[in-house]
């Protein structure tokens, strides 16, 4: 052992500025948490308990009487089912779609480039209110209210992904898509065997955001959902906690479970990916 | 070089067929209802006119007319404004503050505290509203907790007072993550030779954050409020679960006023509407952008 190694092992403690910083955070980290602990531990119990004061922490009773309710009379089944297609469809067409453009945009010249990148640009300022009225109209003139296509085909490109890809494409040096075009390469075949394979990293950041993004989208499908049968997860729960069932916390609480843990767990997973993904929308 | 007009007629056509998924949706999905949502908002078009849509009739200025004369409405503005001006700033200061604990103050456990304060994020307002509303009654867990240190809490979601404030708090824990994550990525870009070197000159850790880290963080800052913004300014899900915009329009927000106006088949002033939310969004932006700036 050297002597620097061995005054390192004998630094005494930490200073405090730093244990400080530690106890703080833990707190403030902990009060984060705190409410989805509450979530769980509430969802187990009974609405007796819920409504009991003093509050207990600890479910005295564990039932799963809140979730068996969500599974064998609310059809919990038929909308995380439609959760699911309207996520993945919407993912995979934006890992296609935002990716084609994106090579179109970062490699390829062509009249009308710039002005369809500054539109691009300025959707990415648009909020969803400004566009789902005439929106409606359009989807209700064709038919498609209630329906799967009504649900996906707005989000299938979304101005952020195409960002995303584009920046992470200009970066692909140019000199490998040459070598492809001269040993004959279509673009087509350039695109899918020397780009798509290099994109790994941005089509996994779009893929989790744009999952994220569907599973908690809200104004949208509360517009155009009108039956029950093509509800998604947030529009149900937020249709029974302010219907009928407004108070029944045991039930709301076990939806709030049941919505949330999917991407909890996805989160859990991925975390990386998550949080390199805002990293990488936000500062590039 | 022979054929190279054909050759670059060729190469254009190619590229707009690589863009043709996306511009397909784009126009259709987005850009034709940006459009239309503008021209509506200058005609008399309501629920009924879904079947003949070209029917209805020009009314020039009257919708945004009678939208600054709608006392609802000003009051939505109102409450949009008060979310905006309170929640940005807090959320800012607080994202920043956690950004630098956790880059500076602290040397292990970064990952674990980054998922931690980040979790919400991924959440669904939906859901995490729903609990939220549960914590807030009268005597739920943030009452029985303030109880704990002797503060007796208000009725947060019935009282006129406390309704805004307690969807601020909300907004507040729910997109902290979001700005800390983009402040600890700037925040590794201000060079740690230039920190060391004014710490050698006797600057103490205040002086190095206010005098070297802050204006090297401006565009990150920047960017940060400008996204938050863009968010807040629509908030539509928190009242939407908690309060139904109540009590007595307290928690009102444009979006929801909006999204009313459409309920009752008023398509024509809820277009109005939200065409002056999106006028809002673009100039907040623009203010920040030169605010910001300004100062290099």
């Amino acid at each position: 052992m050297t002597t620097q190694e061995m005054t390192r092992k004998a630094k005494p403690r930490m200073p405090a500025s730093r244990l400080l910083t530690y106890a703080v955070l833990i707190v403030a980290v902990a009060a984060t948490l705190l409410p989805f602990v509450w979530m769980f531990l509430g969802a187990f119990k009974t609405q007796g308990e819920l409504l009991r004061r003093p509050i207990t922490w600890w479910p005295e009773q564990a039932t799963f009487e809140n979730f068996l309710l969500w599974f064998n009379e609310l059809h919990i089944g038929t909308f995380f089912l439609n959760s699911i297609v309207v996520a993945v469809s919407t993912v995979l067409g934006n890992l296609l779609f935002c990716s084609m453009v994106g090579y179109a945009l970062a490699k390829m010249d062509f009249p009308g480039k710039r002005f369809l990148f500054v539109l691009v640009m300025v959707m990415l300022m648009v909020p969803g209110v400004v566009t789902f009225v005439p929106l409606f109209v359009m989807v209700s003139k064709l038919g498609l209210v209630s329906t799967y296509p009504a649900l996906i085909l707005p989000f299938l490109a979304a101005p952020m992904g195409v960002f995303l890809m584009r920046q992470f494409i200009m970066g692909i040096p140019d000199s490998l898509i040459e070598a492809a075009r001269i040993d004959g390469a279509g673009e087509l075949r350039t695109f899918l065997r020397i780009v798509l394979p290099l994109c790994g990293p941005p089509l996994a950041t779009l893929g989790i955001l744009t999952f994220l993004g569907s599973w908690n989208n809200f104004l949208w499908p509360l517009v155009v959902a009108q039956t029950e049968d093509m509800y998604t997860l947030p529009v149900a729960l937020s249709l029974y906690s302010t219907g009928q069932n407004a108070t029944d916390y045991g039930l709301l609480l076990a939806g709030s479970v049941l919505v949330i843990t999917p991407i909890l767990l996805l989160f859990i997973a991925l975390q990386r990916y998550f949080i390199q993904g805002v990293a990488a929308t936000g500062i590039k | 070089m022979r054929g190279g007009s054909a050759r670059r007629r060729r190469n254009a056509l190619v590229a707009w067929l690589f863009a043709l998924p996306f511009v397909l949706v784009f126009s259709v999905f987005m850009l034709g209802p940006l459009v239309s949502s503008f021209l509506m908002s200058f005609t008399d078009f309501t629920a009924r006119d879904i079947d003949d849509p070209l029917a209805v009739g020009f009314v020039g200025l009257d919708q945004y007319a009678a939208l600054f004369g709608n006392q609802q409405f000003l009051h939505s503005v109102s409450n949009t404004a008060y979310f905006v001006i309170v929640g940005i700033p807090l959320t800012t200061a607080l994202a920043l503050a956690l950004a630098v604990a956790l880059n500076n103050g602290i040397t292990r456990f970064r990952t674990a505290f980054r998922v931690g304060f980040y979790t919400p994020v991924v959440t669904s307002i939906v859901a995490v509203a729903v609990v939220w509303r549960f914590i807030l009654q009268p005597d739920g867990l943030l009452n029985v907790i303030l109880g704990w240190v002797g503060i007796a809490g208000p009725d947060w979601l019935n009282s006129t007072t406390w309704s805004m404030p307690a969807l601020i708090m909300l907004a507040v824990w729910r997109n902290l993550g979001t700005l800390m994550i983009i402040f600890l990525a700037g925040l590794q870009n201000v060079p740690a030779d230039i920190l060391e070197a004014a710490a050698v000159d006797g600057a103490n850790a205040w002086q190095r954050f206010m005098r070297i880290t802050l204006p090297m963080l401006r565009p990150t800052l920047l960017l940060g409020t400008v996204l938050l913004s863009v968010g807040f300014l629509q908030f539509f899900e928190e009242p939407f679960v908690m309060t139904k915009g109540g009590p007595l329009d307290s928690t009102l927000s444009v979006s929801y006023f909006t999204f009313n106006q459409f309920g009752f088949g008023k398509y024509g002033l809820a277009s109005a509407a939200s065409y002056v939310l999106f006028v809002a969004i673009a100039l907040l932006s623009l203010v920040q952008f030169r605010a910001l700036r300004s100062k290099d």
